[in-house]
């Protein structure tokens, strides 16, 4: 794949992230700058806008779910079927299609070319097919909506056996689509994820040291490294399940007996599939997590006008959750009939990862400590992280350590708990961002008064849509339920007054999402009739603020490559003219007109 | 200064002001990618062997025959990797006839190995031994097929590399394309090594 | 400053919700207390976390909040505190870590004394094995498994003889004496679910996994399935009977044991045609499929179904009568109702059961 286009001219190759601005190719057509464009910031825009809108349909899913949830029986539409495969699709759109994608396609290809001073990616006609292949990958998964039989609902986690037999919806046309989906996606992410990788060791600008770099490089970096290593444990599972259910092989496939047929399958282990998602799986919390962990940081020094706290430890921790992340993956099948002595190991491996989890959160709050806090709309998304986070990782606790998660696992806990630290906390790290650097990708500021008014309603109706949901599952409601009332009745431990908890968090889901439509407003009317931005109307340090034009154009920063002279958080420093110091500014020049 | 002392600087006070010289690996950026690229591929190939472990420990596994043709094959894959690493010696002594030799002699190999691969499958397939009769014979095919895809796309690089080596008159210049080839050819035969290894033992 | 309000607000409304909500465990029916007792911990610790950062939080957002004649503080770092902060969580770590592994230690430990039950799922329904007096299990095997032996148990095999087979809707366990849990899966992967003792445990087909617990409060518990297993996962029910030894011994005797399932058609049902019909219904783990108080399922609901017109997948229509209702149990892919999926399993049931069934189904 990848290794066609390292066979660029060999000596004199130059790399096109730092080619001098005369010998850049700029695309003359409007196809070549806008649709084939191999630019990375308009490659981020696709993706973008395509995970955007491929995560909007998942949104609907999970409001038809809190239909069936909040009001069961009143939706005849929804049928058991109809309701597990919404789970199944809300839940594998947002984790991978929208959440990876805009953190590493969107983010990582606008931030990363701008805030290590490079042109662009260093293979960008790479990175053009990148995305086409995502493109593709969505295609076929929204294909599965159509195919006979719908999409697959045998969960996010594709479990075999249930998964390809009959019993579960989508166990032919739906199941296929989505592994070969997945395949691509995997395929097509890994030439984007080498681009980043490469972008970052290779292309930075002069003096950008590596300690100089933003967080959010940082996070998004080793994000992209997790995810080139966690993706192809999904590649092989997803090649060996499409081999049990089209060929008959037996990997995953014990013998069984389903609906009274004696099946040919013998032998095969449903849980070294498991192993082998999860050996994805939990790296992929942290891919979605490392980036917004990056972007809080840098919303957090910017808004407060302070250096981050303890950049050096924020480095590490990054680097260290990133190495951890793959050795604990088995604290997601505590309850799956593995050798249960695993149970102390993972424990261990996973009650360890809170350390430098929590070191990260005790920095966010020590960087507002004598700060001076703008309270922004992007900060004030920062701040919901920062409370939710919390909230979630604490959570997280409990299912990690491996008694606790005995009785919580499979309920509305485990649900409430991901929610809140993989969906709550990322998406109000996504919202900041964009009021972030909205600005300098139109030139133009988003409305502070309707920013505000997401922010409230987003932060506190998502908080109280989740936290109240954790106490379900203490009490033991079980997740992936069509309806608590089965044959045998309603549970006796389940009260009526579950019930009603269930209507309020369905009505207070259904306020949330229609509020998204106030943001999704603003970004479209913004772009004509935003207030002027200027190039830099945060006073932010880092190199993608100090661009020659707003929005950068092909090439991000004209004639001349930045050179960095220091970190990316001289906020306030002492003596200093203003209250903070470009990356490219030399010394000798920050008592004089910095810019 | 190394990995790991880049890391534990202070960036506030580090060289504050000024523009240090040191950045990125000293090595050229489409080496370093398809260092990054083969240590996702290892990745992927020790995930393939992991569950073949996994899937061996359990009764119904049946180890499945070892083709003798396979020792022909191993010995054609490992002349073709020496033909091309020929081919980028030759390339950095700007020699373009042992450049052309080594690239088809390499790519001639390569060929030659898949048709052998397909052979190897023929003959099993006449013993009886189908995709799904037994795993361990699904994990031969399916290893067998995802390195000769790895290959495969191996090719079209070497495609590139015999277009380039004639289009230009200046040798100098394939010889990046050519180590690169060399150096990914000597990867999947390794690979190769390793699986064939993994079928002979168990 | 109303951010700061806000962030207050929240965290003492989610200590508040936390001692006030009428949520929480259920009363504990096992000798898990000790997971509680984790639980609880874990609470306490990771409560204290949650107040005192997100008060701080709170604090910094009012107090450093903006003024132009102020500058914030330039401090990259402060090692001390960092490793005080760094120590401190690692302390909190291994008081919540350290035991809840001792727990676990005690959960993956089976008392040698403990007797034996296996729980069988299959997509949507469970059933029950005992050792009968041999105190040993009969060997099984997917193979054996048809209509006649729905456990697949070895007809060979001299120590499954005496197995006593529950396929109803309930089992029962004594009080006081520890239980090993067996579990296996027919078709896909379930998970023994009963809140009230805690511990519970997936089901694998291809392979047999276990929990243990002992029974520490008589009463009657939902049996739940915990792990997505398809179509009918929420509506995979049975009950499980907590009750002293006595009671419990006097139940098991009415049960069959694999030999007299072998040999006699044993009347485990009793009472009108349409009491046996139910039980066989039961027994059957048609409710996991179908509905009797018209909600939808799966399948069709079985309310009002006689006599009503049923639109089929083909675009015709068909009046249930008698015969229609005898094809759909013993060849039910004959017929599809549209918007249905084609899942049934066909079964084999003699005259005398089919009737009681029928009549069941015309009552409804």
């Amino acid at each position: 794949m990848a290794i066609t286009d390292v066979a660029h001219d060999a000596v004199d190759y130059v790399r096109p992230a730092e080619v001098a601005e005369e010998e850049l190719y700029h695309p003359k057509t409007w196809l070549g700058k806008y649709v084939f464009s191999q630019d990375a910031k308009i490659i981020a825009l696709q993706y973008s806008m395509t995970a955007m809108a491929v995560g909007l349909i998942a949104l609907v899913l999970s409001v038809l779910m809190r239909l069936q949830l909040g009001f069961p029986g009143v939706f005849s539409f929804i049928t058991p079927d109809a309701y597990i495969q919404f789970v199944t699709m809300h839940g594998m759109i947002m984790v991978i299609y929208l959440l990876t994608a805009l953190f590493l396609g969107g983010f990582g290809n606008y931030l990363i070319p701008l805030m290590v001073g490079a042109r662009d990616m260093v293979f960008p006609y790479v990175n053009m097919i990148s995305y086409w292949i995502y493109l593709f990958a969505v295609i076929l998964l929204l294909a599965s909506f159509f195919v006979p039989g719908g999409p697959t609902g045998a969960g996010w986690t594709l479990y075999p056996p249930q998964t390809i037999l009959p019993g579960t919806p989508g166990a032919d046309w739906g199941i296929l689509l989505m592994l070969v989906s997945l395949a691509f996606f995997v395929i097509g992410f890994t030439m984007g994820g080498l681009n980043y990788v490469v972008t970052v060791l290779q292309a930075r600008t002069r003096g950008m040291t590596l300690m100089r770099m933003p967080l959010t490089v940082w996070g998004i970096f080793t994000a992209t490294v997790l995810a080139l290593f966690a993706f192809p444990a999904l590649f092989v599972a997803a090649i060996m399940m499409t081999l049990d259910s089209v060929i008959g092989t037996s990997f995953f496939m014990p013998a069984i007996v389903s609906m009274g047929q004696t099946l040919d399958y013998s032998g095969g282990s449903p849980v070294l599939f498991q192993h082998l998602f999860w050996f994805f799986g939990h790296p992929e919390v942290y891919i979605v997590a490392l980036p917004a962990f990056g972007i809080i940081s840098e919303l957090i020094s910017v808004h407060a006008r302070k250096n981050i706290f303890g950049y050096r430890l924020m480095v590490w921790a990054i680097v260290v959750i990133g190495g951890l992340s793959f050795i604990v993956w088995a604290h997601h099948m505590y309850v799956s009939g593995m050798n249960p002595y695993f149970g102390f190991f993972f424990a261990t491996t996973t009650l360890i990862i809170a350390v430098p989890t929590a070191i990260k959160v005790y920095n966010w709050v020590l960087t507002l400590w004598r700060g001076n806090i703008k309270l922004t709309v992007p900060m004030l998304f920062a701040i919901g992280f920062v409370f939710t986070f919390i909230n979630g990782g604490l959570t997280g606790i409990f299912l990690g350590n491996v008694i606790v998660d005995v009785p919580l696992s499979d309920t509305y806990f485990v649900v409430a708990h991901f929610h809140m630290v993989m969906a709550v906390s990322p998406v109000l790290a996504v919202f900041g961002a964009v009021y972030h650097w909205y600005p300098k990708i139109t030139g133009r500021m988003l409305h502070e008064g309707m920013g505000k008014f997401h922010f409230w309603v987003t932060f506190v109706g998502l908080y109280c849509i989740y936290y109240p949901m954790h106490y379900l599952g203490i009490m033991g409601v079980p997740r992936r339920y069509y309806a608590n009332e089965g044959s045998t009745g309603l549970p006796d431990w389940i009260p009526e007054s579950a019930q009603v908890l269930n209507a309020g968090i369905s009505i207070a889901a259904i306020v949330v999402a229609s509020v998204q439509l106030v943001f999704l407003y603003n970004l479209a009317v913004s772009t004509t009739r935003g207030k002027r931005a200027g190039d830099n109307p945060w006073g932010a340090t880092t190199l993608e603020w100090q661009t020659s034009t707003t929005p950068p154009t092909h090439g991000n920063f004209g004639k001349e490559l930045p050179s960095v002279y220091r970190w990316a958080y001289d906020y306030s420093v002492p003596g200093a003219k203003d209250d903070f110091i470009p990356q490219n500014v030399p010394a000798g020049q920050e008592t004089g007109d910095a810019r | 200064m190394n990995f790991r002392d880049q890391l534990s600087v202070k960036p506030w006070v580090a060289q504050r002001g000024l523009v240090p010289s040191s950045r990125g690996f000293s090595a050229a950026t489409p080496k370093v990618t398809l260092g990054v690229f083969l240590c996702i591929a290892s990745v992927l190939f020790g995930l393939f062997i992991a569950a073949y472990f996994i899937r061996m420990g359990y009764a119904d596994w049946q180890s499945i025959p070892v083709p003798a043709l396979l020792w022909l094959n191993t010995v054609i894959l490992i002349a073709s990797s020496i033909a091309l690493q020929w081919a980028s010696v030759s390339a950095r002594r700007e020699n373009p006839e042992g450049v052309k030799l080594g690239l088809y002699v390499g790519g001639g190999c390569t060929l030659v190995f898949f048709v052998g691969q397909w052979l190897a499958w023929q003959q099993l397939q006449e013993l009886g031994y189908f995709v799904y009769s037994n795993p361990s014979n699904g994990f031969f095919y399916m290893l067998t097929t995802v390195h000769a895809l790895h290959l495969f796309g191996g090719l079209v690089a070497w495609v590139r590399a015999t277009s380039r080596v004639h289009r230009s008159k200046e040798i100098a210049l394939s010889r990046m394309i050519l180590e690169l080839c060399a150096i990914y050819w000597h990867f999947l035969l390794l690979v190769w090594l390793v699986l064939f290894g993994l079928l002979l033992a168990t | 400053m109303v951010l700061a309000i806000i962030l207050v607000l929240l965290v003492i409304g989610s200590v508040l919700f936390h001692f006030l909500s009428p949520w929480y465990l259920t009363p504990i029916a096992s000798n898990w207390g000790f997971i509680d007792d984790t639980l609880t911990i874990t609470f306490i610790v990771c409560g204290f976390v949650f107040v005192v950062i997100n008060l701080f939080l709170a604090y910094c957002v009012y107090r450093f909040r903006y003024s132009k004649d102020r500058r914030a503080e330039y401090e990259p770092e402060n090692k001390r505190l960092e490793w005080w902060l760094t120590a401190f969580t690692t302390v909190g770590v291994v008081a919540m870590l350290a035991p809840g592994l001792f727990v676990w230690a005690k959960y993956v430990d089976v008392p040698e004394e403990a007797s034996l039950v296996e729980a069988v799922g299959k997509q949507w329904s469970w059933s029950y094995r005992y050792p009968g007096e041999d105190g040993i299990l009969g060997t099984v095997d997917v193979r054996h498994i048809d209509a006649k032996n729905p456990f697949g148990m070895n007809p060979d095999d001299p120590n499954g003889q005496d197995d006593v087979l529950v396929s109803g809707s309930e089992f029962h366990l004594p009080l006081g004496d520890p239980v090993k849990v067996l579990l296996r899966s027919k078709d896909v992967l379930h998970d023994f679910y009963v809140p009230q003792i805690r511990a519970k445990m997936d089901l694998v087909p291809g392979m047999i996994t276990y929990f243990w617990f002992t029974p520490t409060l008589a009463g009657t518990y939902d049996v739940l399935c915990a792990e997505l297993c398809g179509s009918g996962h929420y509506n995979m029910r049975s009950r499980m009977v907590l009750e002293d030894e006595a009671d419990f011994r006097a139940w098991l005797a009415t049960q069959p044991t694999f030999a007299d399932t072998q040999t006699v058609q044993v009347a485990t049902v009793s009472g009108s045609p349409e009491e046996q019909g139910r039980q066989i219904a039961e027994s059957q783990g048609c409710m996991g499929c179908h509905s009797i108080d018209g909600s939808p399922g799966v399948g069709p609901t079985w309310k009002e179904l006689a006599g009503r017109t049923e639109e089929l997948a083909d675009g015709s229509a068909v009046i249930v009568d008698d015969a229609y209702l005898v094809e759909s149990i013993v060849a039910p892919n004959a017929t599809i109702v549209a918007g249905y999926p084609p899942i049934m399993p066909a079964y084999q049931l003699d005259d005398a059961q089919l009737a009681a069934l029928i009549a069941y189904l015309n009552s409804l």
